[in-house]
């Protein structure tokens, strides 16, 4: 066996090798802890296993083999649901539970992301201003950071009781006399769903906002300081510099903010007190495969719900990535930039105009484009 | 050498960091098991009792003999016995079966847990007590714990014959649990003329006059009831059939009398729009609240839940309503005959605590002079048939929190009617589930029952496998 330090002819000892010893400590717990029971959760899928919880047996039924009866449980099932805006009746339907909860899930997700991302740019945006100059910024960061560490149930519970019928929001609201009986906000599908996707905007948007400055501080500041030279405005900045350069970044956060709204749980079984508020319209996806490992106990449904949320996940990932990555193509892109280019120097004073279309023709010429 | 060395360090750093970064923030169970280090003596020196409130702590604390303190061991405690044996008590609550859950996983855990995390005692209640006594977990009272049948012979008949399973009594319970209705003496009066028991009982004496007062009290500014399932155990603890019978889900007539019962209140304001255990219903209780005439409850109730709320601020008796209920309850039988609930206890397969098992099955539930004490101070209904005629018969006695009202006399009667013949291990889920459902239809949010109906079946069926619907969920009207 070749001994892990070489020397080689110099007489210094080669440490190559050895980041894949740092790697192996990894890998194993990975495979053991993670990628094993993964693979167990998709295998069950196909398995008739759970407890009878109505009985107290000590051994499951199963697993024994019934090929996709799980899946079809899960798309077999359907009920009325009343849909309200606010006070207003939408009427009603009866639609598939798994396309319901699917449906408040990412409803609650877009509800908490738009005003999180739109809040967490403009503070990124303003905490990195070259002209701006904040103060106090340590500060700012640290408090809207602060909310990211409250454990997501403890931060439900509380909120839970401060938008209750006797807690201090009504009351308050009672005082002013903008209302003149206390109401239960989680009488109303439209109010809860606000509420709970507040908290996660409150509970996420410092995070983002770290990460959206970090892409931001990436950029060079020598292209804003010339832009600004050039008599840019800040929305033009912001939309022709910034923005682009900072797709990355914002990629990566709406593709990790997208996974976790799809996984919303912890906020929404707390806040509603597991049941997904009036006509269950805060009901998520991982509530109910919450539901149906804890409390039903049966891991070949479990492990059908799992696979279908992965398939999603993984689709939307997919498509999101796909939409913000073209593939580029090459000619489209120079005829655009070249019809751009000609528009920009029309205004241009002639001399300059002429030396770019000289340039441009001869670069045609050439067999460029 | 000295590199390798370093080498081998770093690996095992990264090793253990690996490690702690694979728990990804997921939920860590809440209960934390601190043992003693075993002794070893025929009998361990820890006793663990799983329950889902401290209602039995409670009791224990305050009436068993042997108990010398409370001692508080990082951040849970336990109580001392006079022979150094420490008694933990592990509650988990019962909200969407968790206290199920976590007592099953234990229970089944029991063979390979260390001697001193073994259960040793556990706590059910009627909702799901046939579940736990038809399984090998809960011991045999007589046979294995050691019980004769002169300390179990004082206990009302129904407490025992719930708990039977093949002739061996598997649980004993310290309550028997008829059901009342608790109202406030000063709307009594408001209302009725009258706060005296025996008038008010006259005008509640059943459902039609029970409506009648109701009206009555909506003309005063009161609330007859405080919510939506504050009369469901009255109607669904007199059921004719089983929840579940062989996994078939059948609703019972009762149910369907609450809900009619319950949306006329509710379209009509005679009840305040509150679920029950949330902050506004305990608050209504009290005297910051919204007025509410009364509240059914049970014997344990009013002790546990009803006494805590009417003086929130712990004035004790004021004699003014604006400050403290305390003293201003009384109660009556109400329009039916019914029963809430109760507590029994078992001894859990595999404990190595088998006499302390027995001696405090015994004090607490077949002891008179301990049962007399408990009704005494707490006015809970304890199951000693001679203890509570004696009280029932003694002029002397009236409860200080029910305004000297000797409400034990008032249940001799009905608690030795009680009739548990119908209680089955699906209890809990359903009746949480059904009112759950229900909640929509009362405020209006789903317009037909048929539609709040679909809403019960899907929820059930997020909590059992396998279950059937029968004939009677079709075509309900109320």
């Amino acid at each position: 066996m070749k001994p892990l330090m070489k020397k080689n002819r110099k007489g210094h000892i080669n440490y190559n090798k050895w980041g894949y010893l740092f790697l192996i400590p990894f890998v194993v717990v990975f495979l053991v802890f993670q990628l094993y029971p993964l693979f167990q959760t998709l295998h069950f899928s196909w398995y008739t296993y759970y407890e009878d919880t109505g009985l107290l047996s000590s051994k499951p039924v199963g697993p024994d083999w019934c090929g996709f009866a799980n899946y079809i449980y899960l798309f077999q099932h359907s009920t009325v649901r009343h849909f309200y805006l606010f006070e207003l009746d939408l009427g009603k339907i009866e639609i598939n539970d798994l396309l319901y909860y699917a449906i408040n899930t990412i409803l609650i997700w877009i509800e908490g992301f738009i005003p999180q991302i739109a809040v967490s740019l403009l503070l990124a945006v303003w905490f990195t201003h070259i002209e701006l100059n904040l103060r106090f910024q340590r500060f700012w960061k640290t408090v809207i950071y602060m909310p990211n560490l409250i454990m997501a149930a403890a931060f439900g519970m509380l909120f839970q009781m401060i938008f209750a019928r006797s807690g201090p929001i009504i009351n308050t609201l009672l005082q002013w006399g903008w209302i003149k009986t206390p109401i239960d906000l989680g009488d109303s599908s439209s109010w809860t769903h606000v509420i709970i996707a507040f908290l996660n905007f409150l509970m996420w948007f410092g995070n983002t906002t770290l990460l959206l400055m970090a892409g931001v501080m990436g950029i060079d500041t020598s292209i804003y300081e010339s832009a600004l030279l050039d008599g840019a405005s800040s929305g033009t900045v912001f939309r022709k510099i910034t923005m682009p350069l900072l797709k990355p970044i914002f990629v990566y956060v709406f593709i990790t903010s997208m996974i976790g709204g799809i996984q919303l749980f912890d906020i929404a079984q707390i806040f509603t007190k597991t049941t997904g508020g009036s006509q269950a319209s805060s009901y998520t996806l991982m509530m109910y495969l919450f539901s149906l490992i804890s409390d039903k106990q049966n891991y070949g449904q479990a492990g059908a719900l799992s696979l279908l949320m992965f398939i999603v996940t993984a689709a939307l990932s997919m498509t999101v990535y796909r939409t913000m990555h073209p593939r580029p193509n090459e000619a489209r892109e120079q005829a655009t930039s070249y019809r751009q280019r000609m528009k920009e120097y029309a205004d241009c004073p002639a001399t300059i105009a002429e030396r770019g279309r000289n340039a441009m023709s001869a670069s045609t010429e050439k067999g460029v484009r | 050498m000295k590199k390798s060395m370093l080498a081998v360090t770093a690996l095992a750093a990264v090793g253990l960091l690996s490690l702690a970064a694979c728990t990804n923030g997921g939920t860590t169970s809440g209960n934390v098991v601190c043992s003693d280090g075993g002794t070893a003596s025929t009998e361990g020196k820890v006793l663990n009792i799983e329950c889902w409130n401290n209602e039995f702590q409670g009791r224990f604390e305050n009436f068993y003999p042997d108990f010398v303190k409370t001692v508080k061991e990082g951040d849970t405690s336990y109580d001392l016995l006079r022979d150094g044996t420490k008694v933990y008590f592990k509650i988990t609550a019962n909200d969407n079966n968790g206290y199920q859950n976590k007592l099953d996983a234990d229970l089944k855990a029991q063979d390979s847990a260390k001697a001193d995390d073994k259960v040793d005692m556990f706590l059910i209640e009627a909702d799901y007590a046939t579940k736990y006594t038809a399984s090998e977990y809960a011991l045999d009272v007589k046979g294995d714990i050691g019980l004769t049948d002169s300390d179990l012979s004082s206990m009302y008949q129904y407490t025992k014959d719930i708990v039977t399973v093949d002739g061996k009594l598997k649980a004993v319970s310290w309550q028997a649990t008829p059901g009342l209705y608790a109202y406030r003496r000063d709307l009594a009066k408001t209302v009725l003329g009258s706060d005296d028991p025996a008038t008010v009982q006259a005008a509640l004496s059943d459902w039609t006059k029970f409506d009648a007062v109701a009206a009555k009290a909506k003309e005063k500014g009161v609330y007859m009831l405080s919510g939506y399932d504050d009369a469901y155990r009255v109607f669904s603890n007199n059921m004719t059939k089983p929840w579940v019978t062989n996994k078939v889900v059948h609703l019972d007539d009762q149910i369907k009398a609450w809900m009619k019962a319950t949306k006329t209140y509710t379209d009509k304001g005679y009840n305040d729009k509150t679920s029950l255990w949330d902050t506004q219903w305990g608050k209504n209780q009290g005297p910051k609240g919204d007025k509410v005439f009364g509240y059914f409850y049970s014997t344990w109730g009013i002790n546990f839940t009803l006494a805590g709320n009417s003086d929130p601020d712990k004035l004790g008796k004021t004699g003014d309503v604006s400050t403290s209920l305390y003293g201003d309850y009384a109660v009556c039988q109400g329009p039916a005959s019914w029963y809430w609930g109760g507590s029994w206890l078992c001894g859990a397969k595999g404990t190595d605590n088998k006499a302390l098992v027995n001696k405090i099955m015994y004090t607490m539930t077949c002891n008179a002079p301990v049962s007399n004490a408990i009704t005494r101070i707490t006015q809970d209904y304890t199951n000693n048939i001679p203890a509570m005629n004696a009280i029932a018969e003694d002029a002397t006695y009236g409860s200080e929190f029910l305004g000297g009202q000797n409400h034990i006399a008032l249940f001799k009667e009905s608690a030795a009617k009680i009739n548990m013949q119908n209680a089955c291990a699906y209890d809990q889920g359903c009746n949480e589930q059904m009112q759950n459902a229900m909640k929509d239809y009362f405020t209006g949010k789903t317009t037909t029952i048929a539609d709040a109906i679909a809403a019960f079946k899907t929820a059930l069926d997020a909590k059992y496998t396998g279950l059937t619907y029968d004939t009677s969920f079709d075509n309900v009207t109320l």
